[in-house]
């Protein structure tokens, strides 16, 4: 089995599964990429998340795109990304084309209930595992805490607290380091 | 000519989305409009199925309008428009990245991007399970919300459950219990 096969099936199975936001995707991107496939570790995926979430694009197909890119250039990429994105081109087509109210697929909103249960048990059990492989020390448990409350609260824009953070942690890291040599 | 203007536009949505889903949804309206693809209502309902249809929300969203708007053609070149302005971007970041990846200062940058993930996340868990109880959590179905929520905690944390099993499971339990 090529690479490129096996990235597109593998993100086809991600595009089958992913109901709701970008976030709703790590469940399954730790499972399938890092626990099976070994195609990042779980520090890397936060790095690609972080990447994705602040370069122009969909965060989901940019995860998808980092992931088959540093797997197999630029046909990994291209790959992940038809895998992601193919299930919702054959969904979207067959409802479009026989849906013409939304009233008639009122059962598709008791199932989907059900998913979003799911998918927010899921996504705080991710969020316990990111915690344990990205977060070191105290700071970064500061940090953390901080971005968690500039988010839920105060409504900040991710991009500016990842490119601030970007910035911010550099230098005082460094400074860290200088004490501690 | 109705294609181009279908690339034109999904291009530049996939090009101007900096984070969620959602901050796109306002510029897919502005868009629609401004080309008369769709009355304000069907919009609403295109959201309502891109939000309940696997995949990510943008990209249902893009094959939908796509799809009305001018068949499968249509969506072909709106969803193959909206993802290409990522497939551009991650080149180009992933370009430098693997050149200066193992720098300090390009170390030092990521170690401390990461419990901002953390922190992301969090939120997003936080304020979309707030969300989904608060509407789940009338009568009998609060109760069902609870168990369901709980046992695939349980399931995912302590008996390492396939998150994909898991899913196929909520949806069904989800037929019978929210009915």
């Amino acid at each position: 089995m090529t690479i490129y096969w096996d990235l597109l099936s593998t993100f086809f199975k991600m595009g089958l599964f992913t109901f709701g936001g970008g976030y709703a995707m790590l469940p399954l991107l730790q499972r399938e990429v890092v626990e099976k496939k070994k195609w990042a570790t779980e520090a890397e995926l936060m790095d690609y998340y972080a990447i994705g979430q602040s370069t122009p694009g969909i965060i989901a197909v940019n995860t998808a795109s980092f992931v088959g890119y540093f797997q197999g250039g630029l046909l990994g990429a291209i790959a992940a990304t038809i895998g992601l994105v193919l299930p919702s081109i054959m969904i979207i087509l067959v409802v479009a084309s026989v849906l013409h109210q939304l009233t008639d697929f009122a059962w598709l909103d008791h199932a989907f209930a059900g998913i979003r249960v799911a998918v927010s048990a899921l996504v705080s059990f991710s969020v316990y595992k990111l915690g344990k492989a990205g977060i070191a020390d105290t700071f970064g448990l500061v940090w953390a805490l901080l971005t968690f409350a500039a988010i839920a609260f105060l409504k900040l824009s991710p991009i500016w607290i990842v490119a601030v953070s970007f910035v911010l942690g550099n230098v005082l890291r460094r400074r860290e380091g200088d004490r501690a040599s | 000519m109705i294609l181009f203007q279908l690339f034109s536009a999904f291009f530049k949505i996939g090009l101007f989305t900096l984070g969620g889903g959602y901050a796109m949804l306002a510029l897919i309206q502005q868009e629609i409009v401004r080309y008369g693809w769709m009355t304000p209502q069907e919009f609403v309902d295109v959201v309502g199925i891109a939000e309940v249809t696997p995949g990510p929300i943008a990209v249902n969203a893009a094959t939908f309008v796509g799809f009305r708007t001018a068949g499968v053609q249509g969506a072909l070149v709106a969803t193959g428009a909206v993802v290409l302005p990522s497939l551009i971007s991650v080149m180009i970041v992933s370009r430098v990245w693997a050149r200066y990846k193992n720098s300090h200062i390009v170390q030092n940058m990521f170690a401390g991007i990461r419990p901002v993930v953390v922190g992301l996340v969090g939120a997003a868990a936080v304020l979309v399970g707030l969300a989904t109880f608060r509407s789940l959590s009338s009568g009998i179905h609060g109760l069902y919300t609870l168990v369901l929520g709980g046992l695939t905690f349980y399931g995912v944390a302590f008996r390492k459950w396939d998150p994909i099993k898991v899913l196929v499971g909520a949806a069904l339990i989800g037929l019978i219990v929210y009915r």
